[in-house]
């Protein structure tokens, strides 16, 4: 163990501290493969922290580090376990382990799951249970008018059939177009106005000293507007395969455009993936992505998914102006009644519930699943979303908001 | 490493019974002259923190309370426009001098932030409910951390006289952005345990018991298990065991129906008062007597 081992010998201190510096390289690497963000600072406080003593007993060094390295809870938790497998050579509980240490091309990913989409391999897996060559749909001239020259051709083709990466591009525009319009909430943040509620004294004084101290010009503060937050829960399961390529690049052409916004994914578990989407460039927000989607393609337990969502994350991501939008096609292997349970919850929560579901736009199709049905009574609007004009047709209801 | 071990001791000798890990992070904070970043639910004592970091460096406790809107005048510095407004008036006649005096030290208003760098002693400074205030502060706040200046457009830069040993809290209402974290050391403060818990009772409430403090620690671990809205903490604990001391408990055991009619003290919902039930209440004194 190479942290514990200093003996007085100057040179052999010397010899130790080179080999540690080795080390501690060799442990932020680690530390980052695991996705926490550690930067050059840390490094050599790090190093600092090993000089000033903390390197003599593991069990300090250990809780040094965390406090160095971890930046929230979930690296809080994971630390120990990949401190004592680097340091300590114990074997880490696999879950660290997968969270990120497995190279991304062994494992299912969304990414691969989009280039087979764009690779024309069409839809694969659960949707062969369902028509596959039906008509594109009109959405009955909802859709909003501008831009259609470019989208025209498009607007109405299934997202199953979007191969060109042209096309991909231009569902990614409207979705950064469908961002912009959301309107803006009001908030306490003040701003200078001429015409305002406040008087800003400070302003107002400030000018009043080329007259002599007599405020002729007044100056008014007034609030700030700022955007609604949007929180989109994607399924990721087998059945919406064909879709979820599309709606990643909505999301993320959304998370690009909201300062204020969160995505989840989920199939059998749920997914924390905003930071991933934050990405600018939309192709490594999608391999960053490829690290979380552990089992996509799979089947989906929407009930648990949105109970985990409800107990960790709602507390924070939700408040009173706060839109949740699920995409998902209510393919439910778990218990409705849950699903029912964690809806009206979740209801409780936030300001409106959309549940966009692709399947909606098929001819035919009726909400039969039944965790559709145990969650349909707790959902503001149920639309469709197959198509680009169907998620244009979205945009007034959500501005509205 | 001494440093380490002196400040477990001062914490335990002020009455801030922390856990082990919380020692480390505060003689860090020292050695790296960084902010400490502490997370955890509502009521586990990340305010104490503050208070009993103050009263180890033995110096001043400065806060900020942080909420949606806070802007630079109430968290830096402000004019103080009532005396600029008389002092104008009575120089009336002399423009030139005026603007100088009124924008000098005299009628400046210190807020948290100003008067947390301007100390002669450095003290702590609390940034309570970090997530509570919106991006824009926290961008503010991440170049004040940095920096330890401030710059007044009317008076110049204000240099720090010595650097605060700063702490900030969250609850996790928003995410806090990824660079104010890695500025920081970061500390999850989690519900303590049952010894650590009862040792909190006995140091914080007079007159209680060292029996009754493990029952009620236990009972409330017991309680903090069930599914409930709103998850009791520290303070609530200490509120309940003053409420049993005040009402001459001695023994959980002996008075089931007072317990359950105390309850209020931990359980501040609707909904986890009606989900406790009296046979509930009876389960959890019976396990921990």
């Amino acid at each position: 163990m190479s942290c514990c081992g200093a003996t007085p010998d100057h040179e052999d201190l010397d010899a130790v501290a080179r080999l540690l510096v080795g080390r501690l390289g060799a442990f932020v690497k680690t530390l980052r493969d695991n996705g926490f963000a550690v930067g050059l600072q840390e490094g050599q406080d790090a190093a600092a922290v090993m000089a000033a003593g903390y390197a003599g007993k593991p069990g300090l060094l250990r809780s040094a580090f965390k406090h160095l390295f971890a930046a929230r809870k979930s690296e809080w938790d994971r630390f120990d376990g990949l401190f004592d497998a680097f340091w300590l050579g114990k074997r880490v509980r696999s879950r660290s382990l997968v969270s990120g240490a497995a190279p991304a091309a062994n494992s299912p990913s969304l990414k691969s799951l989009q280039d087979a989409n764009a690779g024309q391999s069409g839809p694969q897996g659960a949707t062969d249970q369902i028509p596959s060559d039906d008509p594109p749909r009109d959405a009955g001239g909802e859709g909003r008018s501008e831009g259609a020259s470019r989208v025209e051709t498009l607007a109405d083709t299934d997202f199953r059939r979007l191969a060109d990466p042209q096309q991909v591009a231009l569902a990614h525009e409207a979705a950064a177009r469908l961002a912009r319009v959301m309107r803006t909430r009001l908030t306490r943040r003040d701003q200078v106005r001429r015409k305002g509620q406040r008087l800003d004294l400070r302003r107002t004084i400030h000018r009043s000293i080329s007259h002599g101290g007599v405020p002729i010009a007044l100056v008014h503060r007034r609030r700030k507007s700022k955007p609604l937050r949007l929180v989109v829960l994607l399924d990721a399961s087998g059945s919406m395969s064909a879709y979820t390529a599309v709606f990643l690049r909505f999301i993320h052409g959304v998370l690009d455009t909201f300062r204020e916004a969160e995505a989840f994914l989920f199939h059998t578990r749920l997914a924390y993936v905003s930071d991933a989407m934050k990405e600018r460039d939309a192709a490594r927000a999608l391999d960053r992505l490829s690290m979380m989607a552990q089992g996509a393609g799979g089947g989906t337990r929407i009930g648990e998914s949105l109970q985990t969502f409800n107990r960790w994350h709602a507390a924070r991501v939700l408040h009173s102006r706060s839109c949740v939008m699920i995409v998902s096609d209510g393919y439910d292997t778990g218990d409705p009644a849950l699903l029912g349970r964690e809806m009206a919850q979740l209801r409780r929560r936030c300001r409106r519930i959309v549940w966009l579901n692709p399947m909606l736009g098929w001819d035919g199709y009726a909400p039969e699943a039944r965790g559709i049905k145990a969650a349909l009574p707790h959902v503001d609007l149920y639309a469709p979303a197959h198509t680009l004009r169907s998620l244009a047709a979205l945009e007034p209801y959500l501005a509205r908001l | 490493m001494k440093a380490r071990d002196d400040i477990a001791k001062s914490l335990a000798a002020c009455g801030y019974i922390a856990d082990g890990e919380l020692a480390t992070a505060v003689a860090l904070m020292q050695l790296l002259k960084r902010p400490l970043l502490l997370e955890g639910e509502a009521g586990v004592g990340k305010t104490e923190v503050a208070k009993a970091l103050a009263s180890v460096h033995a110096t001043e406790l400065i806060r900020l309370q942080c909420y949606e809107g806070l802007d630079q005048s109430s968290a830096l510095y402000e004019w103080n426009y009532q005396r600029q407004l008389l002092a104008i008036e009575a120089h009336r006649g002399q423009p030139d001098t005026i603007e100088d005096q009124i924008f000098s030290e005299k009628y400046l208003l210190e807020r948290p932030l100003l008067a947390a760098i301007r100390r002669a002693r450095p003290p702590v400074l609390l940034i309570d409910e970090i997530d509570r205030a919106d991006d824009e502060f926290e961008a503010f706040l991440l170049e004040l951390l940095s920096d330890f200046q401030v710059s007044i457009p009317e008076l110049g830069t204000v240099k720090a006289t010595s650097i605060p040993h700063v702490v900030l809290t969250s609850n996790g209402t928003r995410e806090l952005s990824d660079a104010l974290r890695r500025r920081c050391l970061y500390h999850y403060v989690d519900y303590p345990d049952v010894d650590r818990e009862a040792r909190i009772i006995l140091a914080r409430i007079g007159g209680a018991s060292a029996s009754l403090a493990l029952q009620i620690a236990r009972l409330v671990e017991g309680l903090r298990k069930e599914e409930l809205r709103k998850v009791p903490g520290v303070a609530e604990t200490l509120d309940w065991a003053a409420a049993l001391v005040g009402l001459d408990v001695r023994d959980l055991k002996d008075q089931p129906e007072l317990v359950h009619d105390t309850l209020m003290c931990l359980l501040k919902t609707h909904e986890d008062r009606a989900r406790i039930t009296r046979e509930i209440t009876a389960r959890l004194v019976g396990k921990v007597a």
